[in-house]
């Protein structure tokens, strides 16, 4: 009879062991799965998870920028369709005679979500804190063409900045302020439409770190509880909206998935509404299944395998055409991307004025004339070549295939160098370690032409400073991007990033790829659904059906 | 035993701290630059770099480091993580849910595999013990991956019994990741009990119980399976640790955020902090289940005696 004493003891021990626990976990999310199914104008969309507090000088990735762009309106937008700026934000205009002092005018009647009025001052003490180098904001970089920016960086030796804001921003009044660049940018104005240059209220100085989590924001939807990581946030129709277009729905969950796949299943079984990319091997079956649910449009990128210039073996332009001529990329993309990546032809997207779609003539797969150029180059093909790319990012089976090609056209043999995640692949790129051609890709951060030229070629984006990891230094590039950069006309400027394209293509420091389409899908539950080429939604546009 | 309790939490300061160390070293050691992979293809601007590396102190040397990390704890300070969120913030958000997570994988585990061991156990090659062998063979043998994506898939997907995933419908989210993440120690448990419960069958005490004309239910419950939990006893009692650190798969499937998810991208991003305050704390839940089940080992037999 004691045994039996205590083993009951054990068992209920255990249970109430198993009640404790329960009662620490218990919480406050009882309140049913939201967002699905017709409860009157909601909708959820799927993200990863933001790498970043919600602050627009400090979100420079997809996640967090679709949150931050519902959140905030810029200067001004970018079309959906045209993708040319449109001022539908908060800029009445922005005028320059000389393409360096830029006057922006702003529109009366904009206001925070708290109330407070979006003037002048929201956006000058927003760039100065995003440019301030102690404030250690991601998107510092954006504000550098504007005069002042390096006495807003700390030295070399750890010294403090000499100032806190830019020399070249000025209030004027209100609703007025002047931005001085230190040289001339006649695209500057589309450039402000991008995340970096949105306003921030007083109430962000008080409390930047609270205000990561719970942004007030001046666009279509506000946040009324904050960011919660690994679970998402839940924002709410803004009705004092000052842009012509208010958000349809009354609210939408941006739900943090760890896993696309999940996030997948949740979309077939109606759960999740919206997805703006789907895992690559839903890819095939995705369009079937959603039919006109299923979304597919041009994205603002480009995919590149980069050469390393500064290696003796790929210092002739020759050999890096003909290495180019020897891949055949819509082979590529049928064969591993299911369809979904248009071979380049020009280093400029075609979603942007400048791209021309006969620009590359070393895009296109000519094995004869390859290996003519191989020839008389005098290379040596009896050396492998290493092809190099990031590890653990699905790289490996299109960058394999590449080698094939280049094994079957050009009887070279390859190595795949895929082995180092970014951490370490990057700094190596930053330090002239690539000793084969390479991944290079980018996506634009505004919808213009010189986005994929400057920083990824211009001698002044070489690493450390910019992305130009090809460590291509040519003065006539730069001075016809400058050209194209202070000239007065946009046909001027295109003639000029065009003209700066061409020296680009002659020298071939890098071979065009690929264009990324973005495609998502949605439930029922929704309709009007835009993904634009930042491979955003338009999440202010989406109207509830269900 | 009182003495022996004390004596044994007293122990786990020196490991802790060894543990912790341990574990700072190691992502100190981890190759590459994780300030220069959080720009990506753009590189940050080289003040905000500067910045970034003063604030996580990452040019220090490691001993340096951990010395200002262990300065900070001892404030209470769990440090950040590269996002500026405070790590304290991140356990208290994420370990509810592992919590709830591990509890109802450790309660299928020790309910079902237990009874499913007992019933083969009692009646060894009969029907009952068949269908247990070869069912807990069949669990084993399936990676946690798979078993988790197709019960999704056909319970939560198809069939609609359970969320597909996420945590808003209370403990309803975590019946089907629970069961999953149990799975394997649970088929563990069921073969444990099993030979543990078959062998007491035949012990002396057993047969004298059964020789006093004592009903079959008594013998079963209070002479052989007290005896028989000894082993399995200690393997949910150290389960326990393991499946809460060790829920990663689980927590990704299901998009629980719980704190396996938040340690694994912490250490793909290099976040020391991180790493350490979470890691360190899951040593010390292992240490103390394991104290937890050696105390238990006294109960269930009065043969063993601290002090």
């Amino acid at each position: 009879m004691k045994l039996s004493k205590r083993s009951t003891a054990l068992i209920v021990g255990g249970l109430s062991t198993a009640m404790v626990l329960a009662a620490c976990g218990g919480g406050d999310d009882d309140g049913g799965s939201g967002g699905a199914a017709g409860d009157g104008g909601s909708f959820s969309v799927y993200i990863g998870e933001p790498e970043n507090p919600l602050l627009p000088g400090n979100t420079n990735e997809t996640e967090g920028g679709q949150v931050v762009d519902s959140l905030f309106t810029g200067l001004v937008e970018y079309d959906n369709e045209t993708n040319e700026a449109a001022f539908t934000g908060v800029a009445e205009s922005i005028e320059s005679t000389d393409q360096t002092t830029w006057t922006v005018t702003l529109k009366d009647g904009w206001t925070f979500h708290d109330g407070s009025p979006v003037n002048a001052e929201s956006f000058v003490d927003a760039w100065n804190y995003a440019a301030y180098s102690p404030n250690a904001q991601g998107n510092s970089y954006f504000f550098a063409n504007i005069v002042g920016y390096d006495q807003l960086q700390a030295g070399d030796d750890g010294s403090q900045p000499a100032a806190t804001e830019m020399s070249g921003l000025r209030v004027i009044d209100d609703l007025t302020f002047e931005a001085t660049l230190s040289s001339p940018y006649a695209q500057w104005p589309t450039t402000v439409g991008y995340t970096a240059f949105y306003p921030l209220p007083p109430a962000f100085f008080e409390d930047p770190e609270g205000f990561g989590e719970q942004p007030i924001g001046n666009g279509p939807f506000q946040a009324e509880e904050p960011f919660v990581p690994g679970q998402g946030i839940t924002l709410t129709r803004y009705d004092d909206f000052g842009g012509d277009a208010p958000a349809n729905a009354e609210s939408v969950e941006y739900r943090v998935y760890a896993e696309q796949d999940t996030a997948y299943t949740d979309l077939q079984g109606g759960n999740v509404d919206i997805m703006d990319t789907l895992p690559p091997d839903a890819i095939a079956s995705a369009e079937s299944e959603f039919g006109d649910r299923y979304i597919e449009t041009e994205q603002g990128d480009i995919t590149s395998l980069g050469f390393p210039t500064y290696d003796q073996r790929f210092a002739d332009p020759n050999v890096r055409k003909a290495i180019s001529m020897a891949i055949d990329r819509q082979a590529i993309s049928d064969a591993i991307f299911n369809g979904t990546r248009t071979p380049a032809t020009s280093f400029i997207s075609p979603v942007v004025q400048g791209y021309r779609d006969d620009a590359c003539e070393a895009c296109v797969l000519d094995v004869e004339e390859a290996n003519r150029l191989l020839d008389a180059a005098g290379f040596d093909r009896s050396q492998p070549i290493d092809l190099w790319f990031n590890a653990g990012a699905g790289h490996d089976a299109w960058v394999e295939a590449i080698g094939n090609q280049l094994r079957e056209n050009l009887g070279l043999e390859y190595q795949l160098r895929g082995e180092l995640q970014q951490a370490e692949f990057l700094p190596l790129k930053d330090a002239k370690g690539m000793t084969g051609p390479f991944r290079d890709a980018w996506i634009m951060d505004y919808p213009v032409a010189e986005n994929f030229l400057g920083p990824l070629y211009s001698s002044a984006a070489l690493p450390p400073a910019g992305s130009n990891y090809s460590f291509y230094s040519n003065p006539e590039f730069d001075a016809l991007l400058q050209q194209g950069n202070s000239a007065a006309s946009d046909d001027e400027a295109i003639a000029a990033y065009n003209a700066a394209e061409d020296v680009l293509l002659r020298d071939f420091p890098s071979a065009p790829l690929f264009y990324r389409l973005n495609q998502g899908a949605h439930s029922e539950n929704v309709d009007n659904v835009v993904i634009d080429a930042f491979g955003r939604i338009d999440a202010a546009a989406v109207t509830v059906v269900g | 035993m009182g003495r022996y309790v004390a004596r044994r939490l007293l122990l786990t300061i020196p490991v802790l701290i060894g543990a912790s160390f341990l574990i700072f070293a190691m992502v100190y050691a981890l190759p590459g630059d994780p300030i220069r992979a959080l720009g990506g293809d753009r590189p940050l601007a080289p003040a905000v770099v500067a910045q970034l590396r003063d604030d996580y102190n990452l040019d220090d040397p490691l001993l340096i480091q951990y010395a200002k990390y262990v300065g900070d704890l001892l404030q209470g300070d769990f440090g950040t993580d590269f996002r500026g969120r405070a790590v304290l913030d991140t356990i208290t958000q994420r370990l509810p849910v592992t919590i709830r997570l591990t509890a109802v994988a450790i309660a299928f585990e020790a309910v079902i595999g237990i009874i499913a061991g007992v019933l083969a156990g009692i009646r060894r090659n009969g029907f009952l013990d068949n269908l247990v062998l070869v069912s807990s063979t069949v669990v084993v043998s399936v990676p946690i991956l798979v078993l988790a994506f197709v019960s999704q898939f056909v319970f939560g997907l198809q069939l609609g019994l359970f969320p597909i995933s996420g945590i808003s419908e209370g403990w309803r989210s975590f019946l089907l990741p629970g069961l999953v993440l149990a799975a394997g120690s649970l088929a563990y448990v069921a073969r444990l009990t099993r030979t543990s419960v078959a062998e007491n069958m035949r012990a002396d005490y057993v047969r004298t119980a059964k020789a006093k004309g004592l009903p079959h239910r008594t013998v079963i419950i209070r002479h052989t399976l007290r005896n028989s939990l000894i082993p399995v006893v200690t393997f949910i009692g150290a389960d326990i640790g393991t499946l809460m650190g060790g829920a990663i798969v689980t927590e990704s499937v299901f998009n629980l955020p719980g704190i396996g998810r938040a340690v694994f991208d912490a250490v793909r991003q290099q976040e020391g902090a991180v790493v350490v305050g979470i890691v360190t704390l899951m040593v010390f839940f292992f240490i103390f289940f394991n104290l937890v089940v050696d105390v238990l080992y006294a109960v269930l037999d009065p043969r063993i005696r601290y002090d």
